[in-house]
């Protein structure tokens, strides 16, 4: 006979976000029992252009999508399965996130979340893929005039990269932990393009430099920035929502002069360390040692960073 | 792809009342499982697609093992294979498995 | 011309020929190549330090650059084939025979050398074994080292990766042999002297540090379920039921998930102070959270593992570190410590037979066995006894008088029944022996023999060798635990179900182990950023292992 010696149904021990599954994340992030997952897996709504190429599917080609409740609020929630096919967007997996923004208008959310964890498009769908893509942001802008905010959150092994960096940049507010990354063009795709000496891909401490949680953080690439656990992601998902901006004009300028500062403050600058020095950080190097409550303190101490331009 | 499928019976239906559960992501060395609680109560099914051709005995043994083991009666199971390694195979099973008995 | 010292004279003539290329002892690296064939003679046997971790990359370079009319037909002696250097000379018609350790990076070029006939073979070794020959029939005439400082009188400073420099020196300078070191920098005093200056004939400081990789760190994040249901396994199966006090782990996930366990699982069942106290280890980052929950007592290293020297310098209470602070490793002790003085020894294979042999040698690979077969075997030179050591020694109950019983070391394969693109570890025929077959090897490369394992752990089960009576209980306890491999699957059921009875082959529902909860939340770190945390930020990971 044997004990059990793990009880999954105790809380306390916190589930890192960064290892936790697109459902997990879901389940640790919304209240209990109030997701409804619409397309569901048994639904069978797979990759039609996957088996060609000899490569296993997913019931819901990596992306849950369905309303549910935070803190009480009516949410629509779309999370990406980072770990199948590296998150990437696919025909039926972009076409899910379209549909429930889309929907959003008709439903009228308290807020549209967005968990990313994708390398961007797949290139098996390529043509899908990419417009998909472009019909996501066109649809976050729809439901942000409705003024609906569309919160990203940023945690995963894949970040946020490509296509999806793209999308991060069009939603209202984005949230990040130290693991998370938001780019555009990969690692691996600059050294390709440019060359070890501009960029060594295999450097990870400089690859987390200058697309990871923390540097995103501090330039205000993002706009919270929360420990490695689901009830951080809540906390900060539940916040953001309260202080989104309104999707206007005054918005949009605001958002083009803070970017045109951010060149002419930092566009000379080599490498991030230089950038957070001219932020006022006292100890750069150490920034990528700091605790969770350590670079907290230091963002305080900075003052107000969170502004629209990312 | 290879499809496999297997037919089992079980002495009793698996217990709880759980309509459907999901369990593991397809990915390198994993796999997707997906039991639903669609037949009668002593019939097993699992079907299985996987890029890695040629296991079929290998799957027709664990499937055998697994049924054996959990009497899944009404389930009706299916499996999208990442190349997982036959013990991940059983424990998602027993994994899914239990998520329905609740 | 007769005499008794030809050796000592030859030797002073190379070193007078070398100095003519020195300032003193010391030679810039631009001076490498001259040096080197000024004081070495064709056919000379050399040592070119190639450890398990650090490289005389400089040096190795150096050779490599070697005229072949004045430098050929070397004798290469190493523990170590790592880089392409290594096995450059031997096209270059630079070097022409080898007797080594462990090739594990250049194990597909070497077998296809050894194929090709372009190397002599002397003999593959385990580590232990080739510095034994040292100071017997493989004593070298000139040994090209690394360290990481020295002065101008030649003192080395080796640091924590130590490894085999000791022993290669003492044999070497104590025969008539030239000593040629590389060292990272110059230094008025070296911080301590691992090496005697007057052991030392030529100082090269080198265009970069020298070369070291990062061997034996795992990261958490990638560890299975299966893995941690089969370090449960052997805690509760092993550990636990021998009273495992004194122990090696062999390289691996397998073992690294052990050391993550311990501070949790083996916890709540009570072991503290009663297993895994005293180790004969690199220093394995994985270890850390054992190390600062006050499990270990002490751990000797053979060589030092990149990131963990702040660690390992705030903890001299637990390892071997000198008087300026640094750790001290040294592999032809630890190995002897390995052999003499541990109860057990746990670590992978590639694959198992049906007797039991195993091996990591596969068909177009030749890894060699660095510190393997010596770690993974029973020293029969033992006479010291220990709860453990007599425990297993009455399962196995050889036969003969009790009086004259002899204990029995623990030797440990742990394997997952299927290994990387579903290849089962379990066979009915090596690959060593084709391999042998195809490269005219005297012996197939086996890593553990038969006889020497006691115990197999799979994700099925343990099987207990110990106890078995017969070559067929042995083969149906193997088959018992090869999961769903052929071999597993051609058991004889019925009799897998007798050995089961009798604890022979034990599930994980015998040991009380209910294989769902072998889970992640089970492992005291998760990340390596969770290392970093145990360590209170001492533990410096390499940058491959970074997400942050």
């Amino acid at each position: 006979m044997s004990e059990r010696i793990i009880d999954p149904a105790a809380k306390g021990w916190a589930t890192s976000w960064y290892e936790a599954s697109a459902r997990a994340r879901i389940d640790g992030l919304l209240d209990a029992g109030s997701f409804r997952e619409v397309v569901g897996p048994e639904q069978r709504r797979m990759s039609p252009h996957l088996p060609l190429f000899d490569l296993p599917r997913a019931f819901d080609d990596g992306m849950i999508v369905g309303p549910g409740r935070l803190d009480g609020k009516p949410v629509l929630v779309a999370a990406q399965e980072g770990r199948f096919m590296g998150g990437a967007f696919g025909e039926v997996h972009g076409a899910k996130l379209v549909g429930l923004l889309r929907a959003a208008l008709v439903l009228k959310p308290d807020a549209v979340l967005i968990l990313f964890d994708t390398g961007g498009v797949r290139l098996q769908e390529a043509n899908a893929g990419e417009t998909a893509i472009a019909e996501v942001m066109r649809a976050i802008t729809q439901v942000r005039e409705a003024g609906m905010p569309v919160i990203g959150l940023i945690g995963g092994r894949a970040g946020a990269y490509g296509g999806g960096g793209l999308i991060a940049g069009t939603c209202s507010r984005l949230v990040v932990s130290e693991g998370g990354r938001i780019s555009v063009s990969g690692p691996e795709v600059i050294e390709t393009n440019k060359g070890a000496e501009e960029f060594d891909s295999r450097d990870r401490a400089l690859v987390w430099r200058t697309m990871g949680g923390k540097h995103r953080r501090l330039t205000g690439g993002a706009d919270a920035y929360a420990d490695d656990t689901l009830a951080a992601f809540r906390r900060a998902a539940l916040d953001m929502i309260e202080r989104a901006p309104a999707f206007d004009l005054a918005t949009l300028e605001a958002e083009q002069a803070r970017l045109e500062q951010r060149l002419t403050h930092f566009g000379d600058c080599r490498d991030a360390t230089e950038i957070w020095a001219r932020l006022g950080v006292n100890d750069p190097e150490a920034v990528p040692a700091l605790t969770t409550a350590a670079f907290d303190t230091l963002l305080a101490s900075l003052g107000e960073t969170t502004h629209d331009a990312r | 792809m290879e499809k496999l499928t297997f037919r089992h019976t079980t002495q009793r239906a698996l217990a709880g009342a759980k309509a459907q559960a999901i369990t593991g992501v397809v990915a390198s060395g994993n796999l997707e499982v997906l039991l639903e609680r669609a037949l009668p109560a002593t019939e097993c099914t699992v079907e299985i697609e996987t890029p890695i051709r040629g296991y079929g005995e290998v799957w027709a043994a664990v499937v055998a093992d697994f049924v054996a083991r959990a009497q899944p009666g009404g389930l009706r199971i299916t499996i999208n294979d990442g190349g997982a390694r036959p013990d991940t195979v059983s424990l998602r099973l027993l994994q899914g498995a239990r998520l329905m008995e609740v | 011309m007769s005499g008794w010292h030809r050796e000592r004279a030859a030797r002073d003539a190379r070193i007078e020929a070398g100095r003519a290329h020195a300032a003193g002892k010391v030679v810039t690296a631009a001076g490498v190549v001259a040096l080197l064939e000024a004081i070495l003679q064709p056919g000379d046997r050399v040592c070119l330090e190639g450890d398990n971790q650090k490289q005389a990359d400089c040096l190795a370079r150096g050779l490599s650059q070697c005229d072949p009319g004045r430098v050929h037909d070397l004798h290469m002696v190493q523990s170590g084939i790592v880089l392409a250097e290594h096995l450059d000379i031997f096209e270059q018609g630079i070097a022409k025979r080898l007797d080594y350790s462990y090739s594990g990076p250049q194990g597909g070029r070497i077998a296809r050398m050894l194929y090709g006939g372009q190397i002599e073979l002397g003999a593959v070794h385990t580590y232990l074994e080739l510095f034994a020959r040292y100071f017997v029939d493989l004593t070298p005439n000139v040994a090209l080292i690394a360290g990481v400082s020295a002065d101008l009188d030649g003192n080395l400073y080796t640091g924590p990766n130590t490894e085999d420099t000791p022993t290669v020196v003492e044999a070497t300078a104590f025969k008539n042999g030239v000593v040629v070191a590389q060292v990272n920098e110059i230094v008025e005093r070296v911080p301590r002297v691992d090496i005697p200056g007057d052991r030392i004939d030529f100082v090269v400081e080198a265009d970069k540090p020298f070369y070291v990789e990062p061997l034996f760190t795992r990261d958490p994040a990638a560890m299975t379920e299966t893995q941690i249901l089969m370090a449960m396994m052997a805690i509760k199966g092993i550990y636990a039921e021998y009273g495992i006090r004194r122990l090696n782990h062999g390289i691996g996930f397998g073992t690294a998930a052990i050391e993550l366990l311990l501070p949790t699982y083996a916890e709540r069942l009570g072991l503290k102070g009663q297993i895994a106290t005293h180790w004969a280890l690199n220093p394995h980052p994985t270890l850390i959270p054992a190390i600062e929950s006050g499990w270990v007592k002490q751990v000797h290293c053979f060589g030092s593992e990149v990131g963990m020297d702040r660690s390992i310098r705030e903890r001299s209470d637990i390892f071997f570190t000198g008087a300026d602070g640094s750790l001290r490793s040294n592999r032809a002790f630890c190995q002897t410590a390995g052999l003499y003085a541990c109860d057990l020894f746990i670590g992978s294979t590639l694959q198992i037979d049906l007797a039991g042999h195993s091996s990591t040698v596969t068909q177009n690979r030749v890894a060699g066995f660095g510190g393997a077969p010596n770690m993974g075997s029973d020293p029969h030179g033992r006479r010291h006894p220990s709860d453990t050591w007599m425990k297993a020694g009455r399962e196995a109950q050889v036969a003969g008088d009790p009086a004259l019983m002899r204990g029995r070391k623990l030797v440990v394969q742990i394997v997952e029944t299927f290994g990387e693109g579903l290849v089962p570890a379990f066979v009915e025929r090596l690959d060593a022996l084709e391999l042998a077959r195809k490269i005219g090897l005297e012996l197939a490369p086996v890593m553990v023999y038969a006889d020497d394992v006691t115990h197999i752990v799979t994700e099925e089960g343990i099987a207990n060798l110990l106890l078995c009576r017969t070559a067929d209980e042995r083969e149906q306890a193997i088959r018992g635990v090869a999961g769903y491999t052929e071999i597993g699957r051609g058991r004889d059921r019925a009799m897998v179900e007798r050995l089961r009875q009798r604890g022979i082959v034990r599930r994980p529902e015998d040991l009380g182990i209910e294989p769902l909860d072998a889970d992640r939340s089970l492992l005291a770190a998760r990340s390596i950023k969770d290392l970093v945390h145990w360590s209170g930020g001492l533990y410096e990971p390499p940058a491959k292992f970074r997400n942050w």
